[in-house]
Parts: C-alpha cells; structure tokens; sequence
C-alpha cells in the first residue's frame, strides 16, 4: 500500500493553489466524461493523461475535471475542451496518444484537432 | 471500474467528503469495500431503484448501471451489497465479495483512480483506506 492519507490532502492542496479557472480567470478547461461507458472505455486513463500534461507543462489556468455520461456512449472515452471565449469542441474514441495531440495543438496551440472532433458545441439543453 | 463509477455519483450528489475503504479478510475469505459520501442521499423509495439498472436520478437518464453493476458484481462472487441512505445525510455503500473467488472481478489500481480522481475534483475531500487482515 503506497498512497497514504495525506497523499490526496497535498494533492487537494496543489490543485486548489494551481486552479485559477474556478475564479473565472482561467483560459481552459477540459472536462472528462465519466460515466459508466466512459469508465468502461477507459476515461480513467484519459484523465490521468490529462492531469499529467497539465502538471508537466506548469499550466496554472486549465482546469481538468470531470462529468456523467454525454450520452453517446459508443463513442467514449469522451472529453469536452473548453476555451475561454470559444464554443466547446467535444473530442470522441480519445487514446492517450490523441490526448497529447490535443493538448499540444487544442489546449496550448488554439488549435481544434479536427480528426478526433465529433462537433463542436455542448452536449447541455437549455 | 465500480468505485471510479459510484464515486462518480456522490461527485454528483454534491458531496464534499468522500470515503473509500478497502479491507481484505484472508481469514474470512472476503473483500469488503466500502464508499462512504455526505452527499444529498436518497430516499427510501429513490434507494430501492437504485439497484434497477432501468433506473437513474440524472435529469434526461433512463439508465443508471453503476450501482446495479456493483451489485451484480459483489452477488457474482458470493457476496452481497447494502446501500444506506437518507436524503440529506449522505450515502452508505457496504459491498462483500468472495476474496478469491473466481468470479471476483480484479480491483485494478485503486490508487491511481483515488488520485485522478482527488486531482480532478480539489473542492472534494477524498481519503481512503486498504486494510490487510490475516
């Protein structure tokens, strides 16, 4: 057994110091569908290639979180990219290996990687 | 797969502490798991349902698999499942498995889904547990 309790406290403490997103001035934020099929599918791992390349590049004002099922299941692992300013482009069948593409060239580029995209928009009514 | 999934509900049910506690009874025989929340809960009628997989609280949701896979899950290895709940007082999910039995289901790297999931979620506070008896 290697994580101890106050493992997940530094955690908690390192990205509610590094998330500025939360006070509306952050410039990303991608969010993970993890829902059963997304889970299923393999978004644990999708999130974790998420949280590394954020921790890796130092970025301070993207906020990696997480949500239910988007409801295409078919299509998960899922995540919705939003940037601020910028309609939100929901990425579909995502692979670590795509995760990185996107960071690099979505996230830190501005670029919509537009072979992985289903649409752009957000899943929510109303 | 299972704790990613019904942790995944007291996120939604607006939880702010929860708890997951793993203990393996060699003795025994059994893998207890249990995920502990402060979250709205659930009524009695809400709780009877949850088991039903046809069955969600998620607005626009017809399905909701995660406690019913659980539980099909921990009743597949000679165990059994008990959820307690009441609105307003969080939520109580006690699973039982069959320690080696074959149709347990592996329990995967418990320790990256608590870290993924800590690191997504700061305003939440997780702690876990997993305990060895012998």
């Amino acid at each position: 057994m290697k994580l101890k309790p106050e493992d997940l406290n530094k955690i908690r403490e390192r990205m509610k110091s590094t998330s500025r997103l939360r006070e509306a001035e952050g410039k990303a934020k991608i969010n993970v569908h993890l829902g059963t099929c997304g889970i299923a599918s393999g978004a644990r791992e999708i999130l974790h290639t998420f949280l590394e390349l954020v921790e890796a590049s130092g970025a301070d004002d993207v906020l990696v979180t997480t949500s239910g099922c988007a409801g295409l299941c078919k299509r998960e692992p899922m995540a919705t990219i939003e940037i601020a300013g910028q309609a939100p482009v929901k990425y579909v069948d995502l692979t670590p290996e795509k995760v990185k593409k996107v960071f690099e060239e979505h996230i830190k580029g501005g670029t919509v990687v537009k072979e992985y995209a289903l649409a752009v928009g957000s899943e929510r009514l109303g | 797969m299972h704790i990613m999934d019904l942790v995944d509900n007291s996120i939604a049910a607006r939880a702010s502490r929860v708890y997951v506690g793993i203990r393996e009874d060699r003795k025994q025989e059994r893998l207890h798991i249990l995920i502990e929340d402060n979250g709205a809960g659930m009524d009695q009628e809400t709780l009877k349902a949850a088991q039903d997989p046809f069955f969600s609280t998620k607005n626009g949701k017809s399905f909701g698999l995660g406690l019913s896979l659980f539980a099909q899950a921990a009743r597949e290895s000679g165990g059994r499942l008990q959820v307690d709940s009441r609105p307003g007082g969080g939520t109580k999910i006690h699973a039982e498995f069959g320690l080696s039995h074959p149709d347990r289901k592996p329990l995967g790297d418990i320790e990256k889904t608590m870290v993924v999931l800590q690191a997504s979620h700061p305003e939440i506070e997780f702690s876990f547990d997993y305990e060895t008896q012998i």
